[in-house]
């Protein structure tokens, strides 16, 4: 008996021990979002949306130009990294059945897995270097190589999941098979295809280490491709490495910013696909 | 399940190309044209999916050739050279392999009990009702970019750790020389601690997806033998143990690429001191910290052959990872190749 309870014991002192490491992952994350919350509200405003930053000491100082460059650097990316995801996506799914798409999966996997400040050097050796200048296009591109496993996995994932009865019922009208994968097939999978590549965008969007060597950063707004280009990712490193406490709380401000997007794409993600699992 | 339907796909007879019937022409009757629609889409498609794959290739290749001033004058010594010395143009990697080392085996040991301790709540104890949000919050844990880990590191974590944390260690812990001297908040134990909160999402999710894979009779069966439901979990994370251990290399190769949180936190200073409170410096932090001010060819490209041994070793570790948790999901599962 008092073995029983014994075991008993453990089991329940188990059960309340895994209990609290989820309860320390659920907090941690909250723990960081209110730091970033209370930190970054204070130094939110219109200002500091649509200004650019301007000398220690002045007021109105903002990220405008981080904001425009995010945004055209991340849009470059997917401009580049998109494209050529879904299409190879399409192929491992479509032709990918054989050794050859064994080895191309295992070297995109290889490309996922590698490191993004790897990607910055790979991107300063084949572009910043020889062009001689840090440029917006670099970092774009550094951004699109980040973005290309991740979206060709989650297409071919998507693709795969497509019922192969509508597959058969498209040959069956005489379609080449070229036509059914992309007016059937891909179709069917364009809104799990859509959600991969917003998730997609989440993670480059918060990328610095492919930036820092590529893009680098800029003070002032710009929308010049080919000179550095401000990110919000690159100014709250700057901010937070800098001494002073004005820049300090314009790090917390921007990084309130990023978060927001970030969160607003994953949470969004999860309410779209959410509904497919019901519809389903 | 994915695999075995697209198997049937490219071998079910009612592919045109193999069809018997050449469905695309019969139906018409009218003049056989050659397709070149299909093999075009596969060498387009084609074409994508190798420039991928290549790219893994190609950074490689480029790393390699622009490292081969550091490689001909040190050659394998640059891996157990400890001096870094760029007036002197002397390089050797010692001290980032030490730094990368010491802080992703402190990140393991913190992060590691705790990512298997949710992941058996999530799997074995928790109703669907709520291990669902809290697998979502674990992944939204994940999509806090790391530049933003560094910023709360920097102004929370570090300045909490130097008050509090660090002299209590001292005063307790002081007689090894592991806790002893510069407390400033910023050194490799910090770089640790945040690398730790940073892995937690990729292994507790990988574990997750392993620990589902296992089956249900297996449980049922330690169950029917009288043992409780905490000794059954233990036989399910005994026959789960190489896809754990997946989980676990998957987290360390995370926690070796990292760059930016750990920059900021680490010092960067390179040099293999004994204390875990001293600045250090990793592979990942140097590259990110010199590589712009690196004046001198050989230095840069000491910088970049640090990035070829960064590639190598996640490459292997990756490698690894995924063939271990591949054994025990057999690719289902989501976190198979994260």
């Amino acid at each position: 008996m008092s073995n029983l309870a014994r075991r008993k014991l453990i089991n329940n002192a188990m059960t309340a021990l895994t209990g609290l490491c989820a309860l320390f992952a659920v907090a941690s994350l909250f723990f960081i979002l209110g730091y970033i919350f209370w930190g970054g509200v204070r130094g939110l405003s219109l200002g500091f949306l649509i200004n650019s930053p301007k000398p220690i000491g002045e007021p109105d100082s903002g990220i405008a130009n981080a904001i425009v460059g995010s945004v055209i650097l991340i849009t470059l990316g997917s401009l580049i990294g998109m494209p050529v995801g879904i299409l190879g996506g399409i192929y491992l799914s479509e032709f990918g059945s054989n050794k050859v798409g064994l080895l191309l999966r295992f070297l995109i996997d290889t490309l996922t897995g590698t490191p993004s400040i790897i990607i910055g050097v790979f991107v300063w050796t084949v572009m910043v270097h020889p062009m001689g200048h840090f440029s917006a296009l670099s970092g774009g591109v550094a951004l699109g190589i980040m973005m290309m496993p991740i979206v060709a996995r989650t297409t071919e994932e998507m693709i795969r999941l497509v019922p192969h009865s509508l597959r058969e019922a498209g040959l069956a009208l005489g379609a080449p098979r070229w036509r059914v994968t992309l007016g059937v097939v891909l179709r069917t999978a364009a809104s799990g295809v859509a959600t991969g590549a917003m998730l997609a965008i989440a993670r480059i969007a918060g990328e610095t280490a492919p930036l820092l060597f590529t893009a680098l950063g800029l003070n002032y707004l710009s929308t010049n491709l080919l000179q550095p280009m401000a990110s919000l990712t690159f100014q709250i490193y700057y901010y937070a490495q800098s001494p002073y406490e004005e820049w300090h709380d314009m790090a917390w401000a921007a990084t309130l910013v990023l978060v927001t997007m970030i969160l607003v794409l994953n949470i969004a993600v999860k309410i779209l696909t959410r509904n497919r699992h019901q519809q389903a | 399940m994915g695999s075995t339907l697209a198997g049937e796909g490219s071998a079910t007879p009612l592919t045109p190309n193999k069809s018997p019937l050449r469905f695309g022409r019969a139906v018409s009757g009218l003049r056989a044209r050659p397709r070149i629609g299909d093999p075009l889409f596969k060498w387009a498609t084609g074409f994508f999916a190798v420039l991928i794959a290549g790219l893994a290739v190609l950074i490689m290749v480029e790393m390699a050739i622009n490292s081969k001033l550091p490689i001909a004058k040190f050659g394998f010594g640059f891996l157990t050279r400890s001096v870094w010395d760029p007036v002197a143009e002397q390089f050797g990697a010692l001290p980032f392999v030490y730094g990368t080392a010491v802080s992703a085996v402190i990140a393991l040991l913190i992060s590691v009990p705790i990512s298997l301790g949710v992941a058996i709540f999530l799997v074995e104890k928790a109703p669907r009702g709520l291990s669902n949000p809290i697998m979502f919050i674990v992944q939204l844990l994940a999509a806090i970019p790391s530049v933003v880990f560094g910023l709360w590191a920097i102004f929370v974590l570090a300045p909490m750790l130097r008050n509090h944390v660090y002299p209590a260690l001292q005063s307790s812990l002081g007689f090894l020389p592991l806790f002893r001297g510069n407390q400033n908040g910023l050194g490799l134990l910090t770089a640790g601690l945040i690398l730790s909160i940073m892995v937690l999402p990729i292994i507790t999710a990988v574990t997750t997806d392993v620990l589902r894979a296992v089956p249900g009779t297996q449980r049922e069966a330690a169950l029917a033998l009288g043992s409780t439901k905490w000794e059954a979990t233990l036989i399910v994370l005994q026959n789960a143990r190489s896809g754990i251990s997946g989980a676990i290399i998957l987290g360390l190769g995370r926690a070796i690429g990292e760059t930016m949180a750990v920059t900021m936190v680490i010092g960067n200073r390179p040099q293999i001191s004994a204390s875990l409170f001293d600045p250090s410096f990793t592979i990942a932090s140097a590259i990110a910290n010199e590589f712009t001010e690196a004046s001198g060819e050989i230095y840069l490209q000491s910088l970049i052959e640090l990035g070829l041994i960064l590639f190598f070793v996640t490459f292997i570790i990756n490698m690894l990872a995924r063939l271990l948790v591949w054994s025990v999901t057999r690719g289902e599962g989501r976190g198979a190749h994260v």
